[in-house]
């Protein structure tokens, strides 16, 4: 990606996709305030992706709106990163997801809020302020697990040695782009290594670095949610809702 | 109904300006004093003294209450993942959530009566307390979400706008914030209705075969007919309850039959017609043998909505585990840095 429109679908598809998937928790969440805390975080994505795809269709100039952005492309033409499209396995792996994901988007709309393109400039200051809080509750979640019960802690360790080989994607070097990703590693390492250290987590050494997701080759999770996503609208062919 | 809701808003607060009659002095007859504060309009409050079948009614009534909006995240939440734009993915999102506040509202009322919200968890998921009859029904097509809203958010509120003047407060309380919010997922019900009854043929198909599942289910909300209903004449005379199961029914079928024409959808009752002489509609009363087929438990959903909570709280166990362990941690810590 490089140009403002695949930078502006890439967001928007990773934003939009973390929203389904956390909204999957609802009515399944451990208590009632969690699921309204994931249900309030999936609304947030959902809001920050329709602004991003909004513009990312306007820039296309292609006629493509939000819902013929999210609705009627094919697994290979979301830019979505592999991190947001993974299960969401049990409470400890959505919590290492979604500490990795605001720890990264923190610093991405914040960085964004001070772009050249004003469009953008307002939707990282609007989204910023959105991935405070996420991050604080991930982290708070993540400090709870680790430093819980032995059993909370077996399986946040886990979490973490699952997911974080899909964080290094986030980061893969990119000049063009309105922010380049490769500038908010350093900040995203600092915020994560004090919360897994207050948590007693490690984070593994694994080299497994997996990618593709920028350039539209998933995993395999992925068309399985976009066939439930999309199914309805694509049932009804130009239909309005 | 919103109108309403506002004018026992104001009400509560007029009352509360008025001042209480004075508090029973120590040899009082305490019922005496109860009976004094429901006549004259004020509110129970948690600290005052009432009578025990009371204090039993309201918590049976408003944990019901609670359970039925925490067991109605399901048959809504079945579409989060399918809903056909990303606004209305949002929309629907939005009310889900809301419903868990309205739960945790009411729970909280139910806790000022002395009893906890575990404790109400529990009683649910042994299936020894009840939630609405409605949540027993599937949503097999988006317009069901259309229809909840309209039809279930409909009847729930003209049932509830009278709660917002019941004589507990802080169950009155809930209700005045519940049913604003409730009247707002009403309006947006009827907007998907209208939308697919005015979009392609399939759209609107959609939403009459909606409605056609959905409507009786609606009336039978009300609850069972005048002569059956067991705590009415009581809840009636203690303040709870202001108008009887029948009376409310009529009040949203005759608010319903014009919402309908406007929709250019029908409601499934070829017997629906207006009786000039009482001023109202008559109709096809729902089928309560179906109804208490459901209460009792043989409803379409029961079994999946019931598995599906308890599944979710046992999933969860070592989530609320890990939780209570760190805080005790924490606290710990915080003695050893006082001492």
């Amino acid at each position: 990606m490089s140009g403002r429109f695949d930078f502006a679908l890439a967001l928007g598809d990773d934003a939009l996709i973390a929203a389904q998937r956390l909204a999957e928790w609802t009515t399944r969440a451990p208590e009632m305030e969690e699921d309204i805390a994931l249900a309030n975080i999936a609304l947030d994505q959902l809001g920050a992706a329709r602004l991003l795809l909004s513009y990312a269709g306007e820039l296309e100039a292609a006629g493509r709106d939000e819902d013929a952005l999210a609705f009627l492309r094919d697994d290979r033409e979301f830019r979505n990163c592999l991190l947001v499209e993974l299960p969401n396995g049990d409470f400890a792996v959505t919590m290492a997801k979604l500490l990795f994901l605001a720890a990264y988007q923190l610093p991405l709309y914040t960085a964004l809020a001070g772009c050249a393109d004003e469009r953008l400039a307002a939707i990282g200051a609007k989204a910023r302020k959105e991935s405070a809080y996420h991050l604080d509750h991930a982290s708070t979640w993540v400090r709870r697990l680790g430093d819980g019960t032995e059993e909370s802690h077996r399986r946040m360790q886990a979490a973490v040695d699952q997911v974080w080989p899909y964080v290094h994607e986030l980061f893969a070097p990119d000049p063009a782009a309105p922010v380049d990703p490769a500038t908010l590693r350093a900040d995203f390492d600092a915020r994560v290594a004090a919360v897994l250290d207050e948590a007693t987590l490690t984070r593994p050494e694994s080299g497994w670095a997996p990618a593709g997701g920028r350039d539209g080759v998933h995993t395999e999770h992925l068309s399985y949610l976009l066939a439930e996503m999309q199914v309805l609208h694509r049932a009804h062919p130009g239909a309005r809702w | 109904m919103l109108g309403q809701v506002e004018a026992a808003e104001e009400a509560l607060r007029r009352a509360a300006e008025r001042g209480r009659p004075d508090g029973p002095a120590p040899g009082d007859d305490l019922q005496a004093y109860f009976d004094e504060v429901i006549a004259a309009d004020q509110k129970i409050e948690p600290r005052d003294w009432m009578p025990e079948a009371y204090r039993k009614t309201l918590i049976r009534q408003i944990a019901q209450h609670a359970h039925s909006e925490i067991i109605g995240m399901q048959p809504e939440g079945n579409w989060i993942s399918r809903a056909p734009s990303l606004k209305r993915k949002a929309i629907l999102l939005a009310k889900v959530q809301d419903e868990a506040g309205h739960g945790l509202y009411l729970y909280a009322a139910a806790e000022t009566l002395g009893i906890t919200r575990d404790e109400l968890v529990e009683l649910l998921l042994a299936g020894r307390q009840k939630y609405s009859s409605i949540f027993n029904y599937p949503t097999l097509s988006w317009a069901d979400v259309g229809a909840i809203g309209w039809l279930v958010d409909g009847a729930a509120i003209v049932n509830q706008v009278p709660l917002c003047r019941c004589s507990y407060g802080p169950y009155a309380r809930a209700m005045i914030r519940v049913c604003k919010e409730e009247s707002f997922h009403q309006r947006q019900g009827y907007e998907i209705l209208h939308t697919l009854s005015h979009g392609t043929p399939a759209q609107k198909a959609m939403a009459q075969d909606a409605i056609d599942r959905w409507w009786y289910p609606s009336l039978a909300m009300f609850g069972p007919p005048d002569g059956d209903s067991t705590h009415s004449a009581q809840s009636m005379a203690w303040k709870i309850k202001r108008f009887s199961n029948d009376e409310l029914r009529q009040r949203f079928v005759d608010m319903c039959v014009q919402q309908a024409e406007i929709l250019g959808l029908t409601l499934p009752d070829p017997d629906l017609r207006w009786n000039e002489d009482r001023q109202a509609y008559d109709y096809t009363q729902p089928d309560y043998d179906e109804l208490m087929r459901v209460i009792k438990g043989d409803g379409p959903c029961n079994r999946e909505r019931m598995t599906h909570r308890r599944r979710a709280h046992a999933d969860g166990a070592w989530v609320r585990e890990a939780a209570a362990a760190y805080a005790a941690k924490r606290a710990a810590e915080r003695e050893r840095v006082a001492a």
